[in-house]
Formats: C-alpha cells, sequence, structure tokens
C-alpha cells in the first residue's frame, strides 16, 4: 500500500518538476497520435460522408468492411505494418521499421475505419434530414456534399476525438513496430508497459496519471460536444 | 383558356405499387390551386411528382417555359427542414446556392423575413423558434429566389388558428404579387377560404376538378360530397 502512495507522490513530482524523460515520451506520443488522426480523418472523414450519400453496387459490402475494420486487434496491424516495413519486406528500402512514422502508419490503419464509420453514421442522419431540400433547391453533388460537411463540423469532429482517443491508448501495434527505443520511439503506453515489467512504479504511475488525464479530457471535449450536439446549439 | 399547367396520365409507381394517379388535370386560373383529399389519397405525392422529387410518368407542362426550369419552383414541406444553422443563414442558403456573397444573401433574407412577418431573433438556432414561425421561415427561404411557382404541402398542419390566419394571409399576398401557389390541405374551411381551383383526390385518382365556390357549393362526386359533407369514412 505504502508503494502505492509512494509511487503516486513520485509521480506528481515528476510531473510537476517536468522532468525531460517524462516530457519526452509524452510529447512523442501526442505527436504520433495527432498526426496518425490527422491523417485518419482527412481518409476517413471524406469517405465517411462520401458514403452516406452515394448509391453505388458495393456500398453495403464496403460498411460492413468498415465495421468489421473497427475491430481489427491492433497486435495483428502492428504485425501486418511489420511486415511491410521489415527489411525484406516490400516497403523495407524505406527504412521506416522502428521508427515514430511506423508508429503513425500502423495507426493511421487503427483508427481510420472508427473515423469513417462514426462520419458515416453522423451525415447520413444529416443526409436523411436535408435531402428533400437540397433536391428541391438543385444542389449540385459537390454542392450537396460541401452542405453536409460544413453542418456535419461537430459530429465528424467528435469522430476524429474518438479516434484520437483510440489511438494514443493503444499498445499492441506500436510495440511491433516502434519497438519502445528509448529516445526514439518510446511513447506513453508502451513505456507504462516496459517500466511496470521493470519494477519502477513510479514512473510507469506518472506516465499512467499523465495518459489517464489524456483520455480524460478527450472524453470530457466528446461528452459536451455530444450534448450541445443533442441540445441543437451547434 | 390556356393552362398554366397541365397533366396528362401523370403517375407515381413505387415498387410495381400505384402510389398516386394516373390523373390528368388542366388549371387555368390566376388564384391559388388547392388538391384536396382525406389522408393518403396522395396530395404529397401530387405535389412531388410536379416538382420533379418523385420519378414519374406521364406528361406534365408549364404554360409558361419559365415555370418547368427547377430554379423557379420552390417547395415548402409539411415538416420544415431545418438545417443546423441560424434563422437567417437557413432562409439565405438558396442564395448561397447560387453563389450569392454571404453578406447580401443576409440582407436578402432579411427582407424575406420581414415579408412573412417572423419577428425573431433571426441570429439564433432555428430549432429553438415555434411551429409557426418554423413554418415562416420555411417560406421566407422558398421566396427568396423570387420563385414564379411555389409548392406548398399542408403548410398549417400543425398550427393554431392564429398562426393559420397569418399564414393564410401571406399566401394570399403572395398570389397578389404573381408567384403560382399550388398546395396542399385537408382543411376544408382553409381550403375555402384559399381555392381559386380544386384539385380533390381520393385513393390516387382524381376524383374532381372545380373552380373554388362551385366546387364546394354543389360538389359533383359522390366521394367529394361525403368528404365536404364531414363523413368520416369514404
Ligand atoms: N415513401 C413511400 N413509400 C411507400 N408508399 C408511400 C410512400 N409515401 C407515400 N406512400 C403511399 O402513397 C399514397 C399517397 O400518399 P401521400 O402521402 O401522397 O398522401 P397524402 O394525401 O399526402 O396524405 P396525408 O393527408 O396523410 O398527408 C399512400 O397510400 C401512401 O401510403
Ligand atoms: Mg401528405
Amino acid at each position: 500500500m505504502s508503494d502505492f502512495f509512494g509511487g503516486i507522490a513520485q509521480a506528481a513530482r515528476l510531473i510537476l518538476t517536468l522532468d525531460p524523460d517524462l516530457a519526452e515520451i509524452t510529447l512523442l506520443s501526442l505527436r504520433v497520435s495527432l498526426m496518425a488522426t490527422l491523417i485518419a480523418s482527412l481518409i476517413g472523414l471524406p469517405l465517411g460522408a462520401w458514403l452516406a450519400i452515394n448509391r453505388f453496387p458495393a456500398r453495403r459490402t464496403v460498411i460492413a468492411l468498415l465495421n468489421g475494420l473497427m475491430g481489427l486487434p491492433p497486435v495483428v496491424v502492428g504485425l501486418f505494418v511489420y511486415v511491410l516495413l521489415s527489411r525484406s519486406g516490400p516497403l523495407g528500402v524505406l527504412g521506416l521499421l522502428f521508427t515514430p512514422t511506423a508508429m503513425v502508419i500502423a495507426q493511421v490503419i487503427i483508427i481510420t475505419p472508427i473515423i469513417a464509420s462514426i462520419a458515416h453514421q453522423a451525415i447520413r442522419e444529416l443526409w436523411a434530414d436535408y435531402h428533400d431540400l437540397l433536391i428541391s433547391l438543385g444542389a449540385t453533388r459537390r454542392q450537396r456534399l460541401i452542405t453536409l460537411i460544413v453542418d456535419g463540423q461537430r459530429p465528424m469532429l467528435t469522430a476524429s476525438l474518438a479516434g484520437f482517443g483510440r489511438g494514443i491508448g493503444e499498445v499492441g501495434a506500436i510495440m511491433i513496430v516502434g519497438g519502445n527505443i528509448d529516445h526514439a520511439t518510446r511513447v506513453l503506453t508502451t513505456a507504462i508497459s516496459l517500466e511496470t515489467g521493470k519494477g519502477d512504479f513510479e514512473m510507469a504511475l506518472a506516465l499512467g496519471l499523465i495518459l489517464i488525464t489524456l483520455a480524460i479530457s478527450v472524453n470530457l471535449v466528446l461528452h459536451t460536444l455530444n450534448r450541445t450536439e443533442r441540445g441543437s446549439r451547434w | 383558356m390556356v393552362s398554366w399547367l397541365s397533366a396528362e396520365g401523370l403517375s407515381v409507381r413505387r415498387g410495381g405499387r400505384t402510389l398516386m394517379g394516373p390523373v390528368s388535370f388542366d388549371l387555368t386560373g390566376d388564384g391559388i390551386a388547392v388538391v384536396m383529399g382525406p389522408n393518403g389519397a396522395g396530395k404529397t405525392t401530387l405535389l412531388r411528382a410536379l416538382h420533379g422529387l418523385e420519378r414519374r410518368r406521364g406528361d406534365v407542362r408549364w404554360g409558361d417555359a419559365g415555370l418547368a426550369a427547377g430554379r423557379n419552383q420552390a417547395f415548402v414541406f409539411q415538416s420544415p427542414v431545418l438545417m443546423r444553422r441560424t434563422v437567417l443563414d437557413c432562409i439565405a442558403f438558396p442564395l448561397r446556392l447560387d453563389g450569392v456573397a454571404r453578406a447580401e444573401a443576409r440582407a436578402r433574407a432579411e427582407v424575406q423575413a420581414t415579408r412573412v412577418g417572423l419577428r425573431v431573433d433571426l441570429g439564433g438556432a432555428v430549432e429553438d423558434i415555434s411551429g409557426g414561425e418554423k413554418q415562416k421561415m420555411a417560406m421566407a427561404r422558398a421566396l427568396i429566389r423570387d420563385p414564379g411557382i411555389m409548392f406548398l404541402d399542408e403548410p398549417c398542419a400543425n398550427l393554431d388558428g392564429r398562426s393559420t390566419c397569418e399564414i393564410e394571409d401571406i399566401l394570399t399576398q403572395i398570389r397578389d404579387s404573381g408567384t403560382r401557389i399550388m398546395m396542399s390541405t385537408h382543411d376544408i374551411g382553409q381550403a375555402r377560404r384559399l381555392a381559386g381551383e380544386v384539385l380533390f383526390l381520393h385513393q390516387g385518382k382524381l376524383e374532381e376538378q372545380g373552380i373554388g365556390d362551385t366546387f364546394f357549393d354543389a360538389p359533383k362526386s359522390k366521394a367529394a360530397t361525403a368528404y365536404l359533407r364531414g363523413d368520416i369514412l369514404l
């Protein structure tokens, strides 16, 4: 028990004194997950919107696939990216394995389906509301898409945040493709797993506190956005 | 007399079932054309088909070629389509689609808001205004492109007496300003007050076409007679 409280106190000290190792790990975590969220949003948001308003033969299959990909086990994604990037793999020449870029790639694969799915759901509802009006007013396909994206900003932000939340807390894939190398690819989740293994609970707890704070902040923002959405204040 | 709108064998089918028609009629008068009939008679379907929102069979001919253009037609849906925008931006939306600059579109939206007697905070959320005000918002939005014809589907369906009166006043003003109006209602009193010409639908078929007072005082068809008498079951 004293371990626990001692750990908390030490963790607080590490955070308050802006411990350099801690700061480095936290910043890399943020950098990787923000970059992954940005890229995944650029792919997932338009894809979700496009799927919501276009009818084509394979549409149902694509949506089912997307929902299926949401449940992709991160470890398997990690393995897949590892094989792709490994020296003998198809993209081995790029030398990306065990770099932050590799971690971004793995996270993009994991969170793009999440972002696309949530965006698809939201834009589909908006499209159902707006459909008759937009058709009646003679809006072009382009204008329809733009209108839905502009008025769907909030739910799409929700989708991106959900993706970020998933990315920052993910450990399996980035452990494999990043390698958890000190001062190179070590992030919050992989460091926690390492420090815990080493028995250094203070560092692990400090990292854990930061991760939890980040996760809770994201969820608070999500919650607020969702509530304002329902309360129809956009 | 030259007709401003004539339909020949107009029908709407969906999934092998005929929802409405075939109907044929000529509209010639300057007054408001009112589509009447009990629930499920096909009023909404007829208006939507004329406006081009339903895939239709048969011929529709506009006496004035200008009216055939989608941009010259406006449609006010039974339940107003609420965009996730301010009242003012909802009204201005059709002009934004036409490429009118935001400031000018808003200025013109204000003019229309005044024209329909919409006295609310135009910068507020459109979902927060009352049902009657939403209906006026939808009418202002429909009027902003200065359409040659305006379709309205049961514009007073959920409104109280006072809002109904206000809407009826606006409709007669619009008619007097030279915009054609074709609307549906199953409020017999309203039809009596507004109708120049009447199309009476029953079970998807046009049972009777008549001129306002003549129709109400001496309906020729059995169905219309029973309906006007207030028989619940036709
Ligand atoms: N989307 C739809 N799919 C299938 N059938 C429909 C659809 N919309 C309408 N119908 C059917 O078409 C017929 C005409 O409906 P319509 O809505 O035009 O009637 P209405 O006269 O407007 O009725 P109300 O007074 O209730 O508004 C009805 O039998 C209805 O069940
Ligand atoms: Mg109807």
